[in-house]
């Protein structure tokens, strides 16, 4: 199974049952307070998931590591590789 | 199913026993080269140092392109200099594409492990005992440096490039599952026939290769090591990756997600 259907099939599974919980299907008596926050739930949950991938991006992008050592190391021995390498007769 | 079963136990049967003497092991470098004449002999010596100091067995095969710039010239001198049994020089006439550099790079590998780098000095070589020490840990068949875990990192990149790399990074940890964390990173470790297997497997192009290595080796059940790597953003010359960057890598991406 590609990742593609292992996507849609969760969605339709998520659909299916918020589609049956909102229309009735089941025959479920639900109390008013559920049904108004069962109907707009796919939206919250749009919204939250849009809030955390922002909110990971941001957090990822803040502590993503500067090498600067690593940079000044690498022109350190740049420096040393081509000393060494001009004296054993290298034509740059 | 049967199918995944049988690659199991395929790839389970072809890895070697754990704790073989690693005086066998040899490691072949595969560079790839297109117009890096300042960049190469750099590299070369980088990796000379650094394996040398280590006493790890190792060959360079240089696959140059057919580079305008003279890079074949300054990798026969460089062939002069540290003797035609480390580094191999196996050109090509023309410019014909990453995977198949490889393939015709593994065809003259002696060594039972290939690394495959950039050669424009953008990763840090002197780590380069990290990925050999990792593998045999773990005896992993794939060993991947990662820019986004431990250590790792980045340098000379704006807040721009920064967000773009990890809002894309993010999107395929979600899209794919891949089980490693940097897919587009380019230096890595693979026993050789892990290789092999995988690049026959592989289609696609450029940027989208390396991200196609991965997820078709979490298809196959090879196992995937990963270790920090710095990348340090191009010393000399020009960056090859143009504006359709972006695009490329989004029409790599949902292909791999509707085709694995």
């Amino acid at each position: 199974m590609t990742k593609l259907t292992q996507w849609l099939w969760g969605l339709a599974l998520l659909g299916s049952a918020w589609a049956a919980l909102t229309m009735g299907a089941l025959g479920l008596e639900l109390p008013l307070p559920c049904r108004e926050v069962l109907w707009p739930l796919p939206a919250y949950l749009l919204v939250s998931a849009g809030c955390y991938a922002l909110g990971t991006v941001g957090y990822r992008v803040a502590t993503f590591h500067d090498c600067e050592d690593a940079a000044r190391e690498l022109q350190s021995q740049i420096l040393e590789a081509r000393a060494d390498l001009a004296r054993k007769g290298l034509r740059f | 199913m049967a199918s995944t079963g049988a690659s199991r136990s395929l790839a389970a049967s072809q890895r070697p026993p754990q704790g073989r003497s690693s005086r066998q092991d040899k490691y072949s470098v595969l560079l790839p080269t297109y117009n890096e004449r300042e960049n190469l002999p750099l590299i070369v010596w980088l990796l000379v140092k650094s394996f040398s100091e280590s006493a790890i067995n190792y060959e360079i095969i240089i696959i140059d392109d057919g580079s305008p710039d003279g890079t074949r010239e300054v990798a026969e001198q460089l062939e002069k200099i540290y003797g035609p049994d480390r580094i191999l020089l196996r050109p090509r006439e023309k410019k014909l594409g990453l995977g198949t550099a490889y393939i015709h790079g593994i065809k003259h590998a002696t060594g039972n492990y290939v690394i495959i780098m950039d050669a424009d000095l953008s990763h840090h070589v002197s780590n380069l005992p990290c990925p050999v020490m990792k593998q045999k840990e773990g005896n992993f068949d794939i060993v991947s440096g990662t820019r986004y875990k431990g250590n790792g990192g980045v340098y000379g990149w704006d807040l721009k490039r920064k967000i773009i790399s990890r809002g894309a990074n993010f999107i395929t940890q979600i899209l794919l599952r891949p089980g490693a964390s940097d897919l587009t990173g380019s230096f890595r470790l693979y026993r050789k026939e892990v290789l092999q297997k995988l690049i026959e497997k592989c289609v696609s192009k450029g940027y989208v290769f390396q991200m196609e290595m991965i997820v078709r080796a979490r298809q196959m059940d090879y196992t995937v090591g990963e270790v920090p790597i710095s990348f340090v953003d191009r010393v000399y010359g020009e960056s090859k990756l143009g504006g359709n960057e972006i695009v490329s890598f989004l029409k790599g991406l949902l292909t791999l997600f509707a085709t694995t």
